[in-house]
């Protein structure tokens, strides 16, 4: 060994074309391309076969499955699907903004309780969630309880199946999402720039309003499409408290492909469902490059 | 906006997120088979019922398999990825990368849809098998983007040094690499053990009427109504996602986890 190949580090083997290394990547490959990408392409091609009556569904290259999202049902429910989720997603991100902007400017100690709380409830999906708040909204241990208690109602009584239910329940597991999708930017936001609005004498609040959330505009626009994309996926919640009139296009796929035996129109369905996740959230990602580049 | 109605908007907004744990937990109490909040009488029976009942005990265990292999599967598939992407800009490792994302950015739906249209053409539909793979795959999201965030705070400086003292690239990710991205590695494993806990769409379309997890006994129980027995069995899933959560947090740095920037306090 020479001083020289001590002292000189050679140079990292990077950006170079496959070689040995590169053969980990087969395993994870394989995994990924047969148990993932190939229930989406099979999906895709039983969109467009034909539903044998009996429940059974043969090979065929027939477009009925798409001619029935004119059905009224199917139209309806994509209607009321769009407008919950966008209620949710402008909602969950209009608390969520100065909510996350406050927490993320507390000591450790806080913050990260705050991070465990959120991470329990989005983790817990809508079964435990669910059963909750059917608890909460209901007539013996609800919250119309502790109405009575204040003398406000005379008996209790129970909210549920109704839609605010279901709001309420969909923004309680929106929001830790949302708060998580703008924590990364809001910590990372120059803090230099409110404080040079309150030397300016701008009061806290009106320095949030005027100098945050303009600084922040295509953060709110990302967490407002990817907290629409997160509601679109509720399944349960409009099953556990509502009623079939207020069954989203999710509910509607399963129930197709599980109850109904209707599995190409569920497809149909799934792929159209795709198309519009994808679409808002390369759009925007496309719209955040621009207005940040 | 640090004052006081600042602080009592977070704690407000806290309390209001932790309201429905607070009233399952009370009713997890009660005596009589019903539920009440405030819960009538107090008793631990319940708890004691889930514990010893097979008819509980049979879906933990189930969901306990499940979520272990589905984790381990999915930081296998993941880790590599990660890190050739990383060291090497491999364009296969970036486009496996860009695949992995996609499951996240769906509705759950539409993966359980393709996963039961895919296990029932290839014959495992209503198998152990095709809930724990069909699991591993879809949770790949989140180790990818955690071990990443990982492998980005490693100072490439510790690697030129540990490559001209001559360690070889085996050498570098077992001493170097390896430590210093596993408090990532265990957080994206806890975090994925508890959502395939939870999961319940997939397992349900996939399994749902052979391999009861637990949401699915969950869901299924209800249907025949109430008792303080799933509340208690809630208690013990809240816990144990908070529990793991805050080892998570012990050991490694949780907000940087989650995509948060470090900073001094």
């Amino acid at each position: 060994m020479t001083v020289q190949d001590t002292t000189i580090p050679r140079p990292l083997p990077r950006f170079r074309g496959v070689d040995h290394k590169t053969l980990i990547l087969i395993p994870p490959g394989i995994m990924l391309l047969i148990f993932f990408l190939c229930p989406f392409l099979i999906m895709g091609a039983v969109s467009f076969y034909y539903r044998v009556p009996d429940g059974f569904y043969e090979p065929d290259f027939v477009l009925t499955n798409y001619a029935a999202f004119f059905d009224p049902v199917f139209l309806t429910a994509l209607g009321r699907s769009l407008t919950l989720c966008a209620v949710i997603s402008v909602v969950c991100v209009s608390l969520a903004m100065p909510f996350t902007y406050l927490v993320s400017q507390m000591r450790r100690g806080i913050q990260v309780p705050i991070v465990i709380l959120l991470l329990c409830i989005l983790t817990l999906s809508e079964v435990i969630l669910g059963f909750s708040w059917t608890i909460l909204l209901s007539r013996t241990a609800g919250a119309s309880n502790v109405l009575v208690w204040l003398g406000i109602l005379d008996r209790p009584i129970s909210y549920y199946p109704s839609r605010v239910a279901i709001m309420i329940a969909m923004l309680h597991f929106c929001f830790p999402f949302a708060v998580l999708t703008i924590y990364p930017p809001i910590s990372r936001f120059d803090r230099s720039l409110p404080e040079a609005a309150a030397t300016l004498g701008a009061g806290p609040i009106r320095a949030f309003f005027t100098v945050v959330i303009p600084a922040l505009r295509g953060t709110i626009i990302s967490a407002l499409v990817l907290v629409f994309v997160f509601a679109l996926g509720a399944y349960l919640f409009p099953q556990m408290l509502g009623r079939p009139a207020d069954w989203t296009l999710s509910v509607l796929i399963t129930d197709q492909a599980i109850y109904k035996s209707n599995i190409p129109f569920a497809a149909a369905m799934s792929v159209f469902l795709c198309i519009i996740c994808f679409a808002l959230i390369l759009g925007v990602g496309k719209l955040t490059k621009k207005t940040e580049g | 906006m640090q004052n006081r109605f600042g602080k009592l908007y977070v704690l407000g907004i806290a309390l209001l997120l932790m309201l429905p744990f607070i009233v399952v937990a009370g009713v997890s109490f009660n005596e009589k088979k019903r539920l009440y909040f405030p819960p009538r009488g107090f008793t631990l029976d319940w708890y004691k019922d889930v514990l010893s009942n097979s008819e509980w005990l049979g879906p933990i265990g189930t969901s306990l398999t499940v979520a272990a292999i589905a984790t381990f599967v999915a930081v296998c598939i993941a880790l590599p990825i990660s890190f050739m992407m990383w060291r090497h800009g491999v364009l296969f490792a970036k486009a496996l990368f860009g695949l992995g994302l996609v499951p996240f950015m769906l509705p759950p739906v539409t993966s359980a849809l393709g996963f039961l249209i895919f296990w029932s053409e290839i014959g495992g539909y209503g198998s152990f098998w095709a809930t724990t793979i069909s699991h591993s795959v879809f949770l790949v999201t989140i180790p990818l983007m955690m071990i990443s965030l990982g492998l980005e705070t490693i100072d490439e400086a510790y690697l030129d040094a540990a490559s001209s003292l001559g360690a070889s690239e085996a050498e570098i990710f077992r001493t170097v690499i390896l430590p210093l991205i596993l408090p990532f590695v265990f957080g994206a494993s806890a975090f994925c053990f508890v959502l395939s806990m939870n999961e319940y769409i997939i397992a349900f379309m996939v399994a749902g009427f052979t391999v009861e997890t637990l949401p699915i006994k969950v869901v299924n129980s209800l249907r025949y109504g109430y008792s303080p027995a799933m509340a208690a069995v809630s208690v013990f899933v809240v816990l144990a996602a908070a529990g793991l959560f805050l080892t998570v947090a012990r050991f490694g740095d949780l907000l940087r986890m989650v995509g948060a920037l470090d900073k001094p306090d």
